[in-house]
């Protein structure tokens, strides 16, 4: 599939997302504000899985894009998002910058687990060092600024603001994904052999490919930080890179599209399930993961593309007839 | 480079495995140019020599020099940047993609664009090249489809085609022709050169076929036990009873 090659869907899904607001409750506006800055982080995951790569640690970078929101709230009182934006990525940059030269070497159960190892010191890390970090309190992270204009988390204007650096990574992770990088990133998958004998350092495809996925990382962490507004030591936790994987699978990871459907669908199921069982809306989600994997291990954007060719096919038999 | 550098040279380059000798003094000298054909029993080192040659094994002892460079203990990517391409007996393609994409996945490496991500992989001129190139082979009526779909000769020739895309100066071919139906190995063979002789590439092929030996190689090395035992003209080389009792097992 080329990614650049479903304007149509992808014109669709904007106009949804730009007018839905519009005529949704406050309450409404932020679960999907929720889901964009989810599937910020879960491209960069969803990247990494195209190449084959599995990561059980990227909180990792979600948590350093937060609490480079936190240092920044405590120490400096910046709350602008047009500084921080750039200072999550580029936190996300540089952490994965330096765990990069490690992970460069290794795959699959052990560029999981090392990812994790990682993530855990973090998490470690911010526990223990409470007098900088807030340890489990964590910090308040206080009402994010926009050219110096207020944005409460449930506003339309952090909903658009969202929207549009969700349209921004959108666009990058495309041009990524249509690159030669982005093939060669598609082909470690399927012939590393191959890749060799035609000249390519293997490691760097995989350090750029990570670089990438650490930066989205930092950039979810920093909107994350200021829609829920505190941030804590388990957004490094191996359940929260857990979740990034979870809706990785559950959207399917073929490019943009599926991280932003899963996240959606995984934030409404988190929000409905907690409702209705509110003991046992893990199980809600496993359940759903099981029957994605069983069924649809191509995930949801897999079914829709499914279901857009059984309907245009279904289309040109009504025309020929 | 001097003009009379060869383009190959290894000099007392051994290897073994274990107890198994792969490769014993191999002096082997490749002149710009030649069409190379290598023969030689199961085991007799002709698969290692080619793994010696790309940096996928480096040798126990001496020197592989490429146009005079010496690139001992090179790794293959290194190896490969520096003019030498390879095909692979058993085909090393790129599965989940089409022919096409393949094809501009070379024709980036050998760009050296390989690292680029920001402009698209399909962009005009690689894919005019792409496609001129998979006509040459024969497959261009494949262009768009998995590589899964080829049949085994076409999958050999894809093969041999990504490792052309890349321009080597020197490229490797590990049996060109195994696994393809007897009706079929002319052909591919034909194919293969003459793409080759519009090109100035200079080619070594591993083949178990005597026929295609003799029809296709102007110059052939006869492998024993990891030693060259025989070297020159196929008509001559195949004629010794001795390269007939080592290769075929029986005169």
């Amino acid at each position: 599939m080329n990614l650049l090659t479903f304007p149509r869907a992808a014109l669709v899904a904007s106009a949804l997302l730009v007018l839905t607001p519009l005529f949704v409750p406050g309450w409404i506006i932020f679960i999907i504000t929720k889901a964009l800055f989810l599937s910020i982080a879960v491209m960069g995951v969803a990247v990494l899985l195209r190449g084959g790569l599995l990561t059980f640690g990227h909180a990792l970078y979600y948590a350093t894009g937060a609490y480079a929101v936190g240092f920044s709230v405590k120490w400096l009182g910046i709350h602008e998002l047009l500084l921080l934006i750039p200072l999550g990525a580029l936190a996300g940059l540089a952490m994965a910058a330096l765990v990069g030269l490690i992970m460069a070497r290794y795959r699959e159960v052990f560029f999981a687990m090392l990812n994790l190892a990682f993530s855990m010191m973090l998490f470690g890390a911010l526990l223990k060092f409470y007098n900088i970090t807030g340890g489990s309190d964590g910090l308040t992270i206080g009402t994010a600024t926009l050219f110096g204009a207020e944005l409460e988390p449930d506003s339309f204007g952090f909903y658009y603001f969202s929207l549009a650096i969700v349209g921004i990574v959108s666009f990058v992770v495309c041009r990524f994904m249509a690159s030669p990088l982005g093939y060669f990133l598609r082909a470690l998958h399927d012939n590393e052999i191959r890749m060799e004998y035609s000249g390519v350092a293997v490691r760097q495809v995989v350090y750029k490919t990570y670089l990438l996925a650490g930066t989205l990382g930092g950039v979810s962490g920093v909107l994350a930080a200021f829609a829920i507004g505190h941030i804590v030591p388990e957004d490094a936790f191996w359940i929260q890179s857990g979740e990034f994987v979870f809706v990785a699978l559950l959207g399917g990871f073929g490019g943009v599209p599926g991280p932003l459907m899963g996240a959606l669908v995984f934030e409404f199921i988190q929000t409905y399930a907690s409702k209705y069982f509110p003991l046992a809306w893990q199980m809600t989600l496993g359940i759903i993961m099981l029957v994605v994997i069983l069924f649809q291990p191509g995930g949801l954007w897999a079914i829709y593309k499914k279901v857009e060719q059984r309907l245009g096919r279904k289309g040109k038999g009504d025309e020929d007839g | 480079m001097a003009e009379n550098t060869p383009i190959l040279q290894t000099v007392d380059v051994n290897h073994s495995f274990g107890m198994v000798v792969a490769a014993d003094n191999l002096n082997v000298t490749i002149d710009s140019g030649e069409m190379i054909g290598i023969v030689g029993a199961n085991g007799s080192g002709k698969t290692t020599f080619l793994n010696l040659i790309t940096g996928y094994i480096t040798p126990n002892s001496g020197r592989v020099l490429l146009m005079g460079q010496d690139i001992t203990g090179l790794p293959p990517r290194s190896v490969t940047k520096l003019g030498v391409a390879r095909s692979f007996q058993i085909p090393q393609l790129y599965t989940s993609m089409t022919v096409l994409e393949g094809m501009l996945l070379s024709l980036a490496a050998a760009a050296g664009e390989a690292g680029s991500f920001w402009e698209p992989i399909h962009r005009g001129t690689w894919k005019s090249e792409g496609l001129a190139t998979l006509e040459s082979f024969g497959l261009d009526a494949y262009a768009d489809r998995n590589v899964g779909e080829l049949p085994e000769g076409s999958r050999k020739l894809l093969d041999i085609a990504l490792s052309f895309a890349l321009k080597p100066k020197l490229l490797l071919m590990d049996e060109p022709t195994s696994g393809v139906s007897v009706e079929d190995k002319f052909q591919v063979m034909d194919t293969l050169v003459k793409v080759l002789q519009q090109s100035d590439i200079t080619a070594i092929f591993v083949e178990h076929d005597m026929e295609v030996i003799e029809r296709y190689s102007e110059r052939v090395l006869v492998f024993g036990t990891g030693r060259v035992i025989a070297d020159g003209a196929p008509e001559q080389v195949l004629a010794s009873p001795e390269v007939k009792e080592t290769v075929l097992g029986h005169v």
